[in-house]
């Protein structure tokens, strides 16, 4: 197992360089100028060839990538164009509300997911089962921010159970945190909950009608042992695949709920980047958000191989 | 034969409900229509039938998988066909099984340490040590590799993991195991040894085993009884010398014709006589009369208004047919 852990991290290692090359050679590939983005239409010719001079831009292209490389392997990821703010910083600041955000609406998904999904194929054809799957499509077809805005209309600004906006940090206060992490996770969760839930009934389905079930039911286990020991954790084994998908539609899909709840996560400082076309903070959230899906999948691929005994390498 | 049986079925039924797209009940479909039979305790009943027949339902139903919907099963001295909640846990205990494709039969996610002390973790109260310890004893017991405990299924074969499975059946010390089909699954020549395996367990442990095949050569080979099952029927049982070499019953005649045999001529004879007979005509079995009539070459205008009752063989137990009642009446005239 540590072995296989091992490998996989220094499997990493290709795919992170290949990432960074795509990012910063489709950033500097953009027509527009960083200089004339500065100093729009003012300042002389002169002015302008100066600070194109100062920001290396006149270096070859390879120069200019192994430039910034070197940096952001020290952590460097340079400085926004705009505000002089210290692109790394930025990024770690906002980092953890993003992430406490996909955090609970992933747990959400998950939960509700499985639940639904396992009660559906328990009784397939009940009122549960129809219930789950019409949840499911309703899921699956509403979009998050909309849900969002519903969701504040009732719980936040009539019933004032929750902010309407927002976020506190954890640290400061666990309360309020978990009252402002819940409506725009929910809204954020909704799809993948719905996802899993149709994934999970019907890996489930199929479980429940092998002979190893029938042999454990016929061994004398309880119901409740029969199903979470013998068929989910063999269900979970195809919901795994989807599940990491779905945290990396979660991580996207953040950057848009935020908005509706006016989150200062990494999608309001992403949008503000690539509206004023901040290439350096643009390369640096790129670089950053990749590095969390690689990583996710890195958990759920370990994940696969521990309920998959076939999987692992012997 | 003074003490009572250990396992007892008596007139039972299993039906099964489907419901319809607008939840409405539809008709019910009769798997078992009011099968009798008995176990001794430590005796091995084989029974025997084609697919659809039911015989699977009458396991599923032992098993407590499946509840009757109709009739007795009395077990070890208890009326479990009166129960109406699963079966008490010193009941379960009693009774395991060992299925047909040992494939799909074990959870391949667990280890085969974990899959023969499943029973052992749910039924006793044995340390993790104690569990270990049976677990090896268990491995020797089915001539398995003690090392191989911590394997997982995928990496044995088919004969092995039958092996796996019949060690977690023995785990608890059963009273009964349910064999379905437990060689059909397998290649020839591991077969055999499987079925050795089973034979040498039960005389040592002193089992009694319900074993469900349709291959009535190697029923015969195993059992003390044998029971012929058509359509929800036990049309036939008996000793099983007696029903393998004296069938009463046309159907188990047919089933007997059904082995492969070495002499090319009889076997043409047996193949001429099996076109003969036409295949079972689910639409064609009407409620009254007997359900093997349209296939029987011995029919008679009688079978078509009742159903046989069981009646006494000559040589012991019973067949459901009236050619039995004849032969009897001639004898004694």
């Amino acid at each position: 197992m540590f072995r296989l852990l091992l490998r996989r991290l220094l499997a990493l290692v290709p795919l992170l360089f290949l990432v960074s090359v795509l990012t910063f050679s489709f950033t500097a590939m953009l027509p527009s100028d960083p200089v004339d983005l500065i100093l729009g239409d003012t300042g002389t010719t002169e002015q302008h060839d100066m600070l194109r001079e100062r920001m290396g831009l006149n270096d070859p292209v390879v120069v200019r990538y192994a430039r910034w490389l070197g940096n952001a392997v020290q952590g460097d990821l340079g400085t926004s164009f705009f505000n002089s703010v210290d692109v790394t910083r930025a990024v770690m600041q906002r980092m953890p509300v993003t992430l406490s955000l996909t955090a609970v609406a992933a747990l959400i998904a998950i939960a509700t997911g499985i639940a639904a999904g396992v009660a559906a194929a328990l009784y397939p054809r009940s009122w549960i089962d129809r219930l789950a799957t019409i949840g499911a499509t309703f899921g699956q077809a509403v979009p998050n921010f909309w849900f969002g805005l519903i969701l504040v209309a009732i719980f936040a600004v009539n019933l004032h159970w929750f902010p309407a906006t927002g976020f506190t940090p954890i640290s400061q206060s666990p309360w309020d945190w978990l009252r402002s992490v819940t409506l725009p996770a929910v809204a954020l969760g909704l799809s993948s909950s719905a996802a899993i839930a149709r994934q999970v009934r019907s890996a489930m389905v199929g479980v429940l009608q092998m002979d190893y079930i029938r042999a454990a039911r016929a061994q004398g286990l309880s119901a409740r042992r029969v199903i979470l020991r013998h068929a989910l954790t063999n269900a979970m084994v195809p919901v795994i695949a989807v599940l990491s998908f779905q945290i990396t539609v979660l991580l996207g899909g953040a950057l848009i709920v935020e908005q509706v709840f006016a989150i200062n996560g990494l999608g309001t400082l992403a949008i503000t980047a690539v509206r004023q076309q901040d290439i350096p903070m643009i390369q640096g959230l790129v670089l950053v958000m990749v590095g969390m899906v690689v990583l996710v999948q890195l958990a759920t691929d370990i994940l696969y191989g521990l309920l998959n005994p076939k999987a692992r390498p012997s | 034969m003074t003490e009572a049986p250990l396992l007892q079925l008596d007139d039972l039924w299993v039906s099964y409900y489907s419901r319809s797209m607008l939840g409405f009940a539809a008709k019910p479909f009769h798997a078992v229509k009011g099968a009798s039979l008995t176990i001794e305790a430590g005796q091995t009943l084989g029974l025997v039938g084609e697919s659809g027949s039911g015989k699977s339902s009458i396991a599923n139903t032992v098993l407590g998988l499946v509840p009757p919907s109709q009739g007795k099963m009395v077990f070890d001295g208890q009326d479990l066909g009166a129960l109406k909640t699963r079966y008490p846990a010193e009941i379960r205990r009693q009774i395991q099984a060992v299925f047909q494709d040992p494939y799909s039969s074990l959870n391949a996610a667990m280890t085969v340490e974990d899959i023969i002390t499943e029973p052992l973790r749910v039924h006793t109260k044995m340390s993790k040590a104690e569990r270990h310890a049976r677990a090896v004893e268990l491995m020797k017991m089915v001539s398995l590799n003690e090392d191989h405990l911590n394997r997982h299924p995928h990496q044995f074969s088919g004969g092995q993991r039958q092996r796996i499975a019949i060690a977690a059946a023995l785990a608890l010390q059963p009273k009964l195991v349910v064999l379905d089909e437990p060689v059909s699954a397998l290649d020839v020549s591991t077969q055999n040894q499987i079925i050795n395996l089973l034979y040498e367990r039960r005389d040592a442990l002193g089992m009694a085993y319900l074993l469900i095949a349709h291959d009535l050569a190697l029923v015969h080979h195993i059992s003390d009884r044998i029971a012929v099952m058509y359509l929800g029927h036990i049309v036939e049982e008996g000793p099983a010398d007696r029903v393998y070499y004296q069938p009463a019953h046309p159907y188990t005649r047919a089933l007997l014709d059904a082995v492969p045999q070495l002499d090319p001529a009889e076997q043409a004879r047996r193949r001429a006589a099996r076109k003969a007979a036409p295949a079972p005509d689910l639409q064609r079995v009407a409620a009254t009369g007997c359900p093997y009539r349209n296939r029987c070459p011995l029919a008679m205008p009688r079978c078509e208004a009742s159903m046989p009752p069981a009646y006494q063989v000559e040589g012991g137990g019973t067949a459901q047919c009236f050619l039995v009642e004849e032969q009897t009446r001639k004898g004694a005239a």
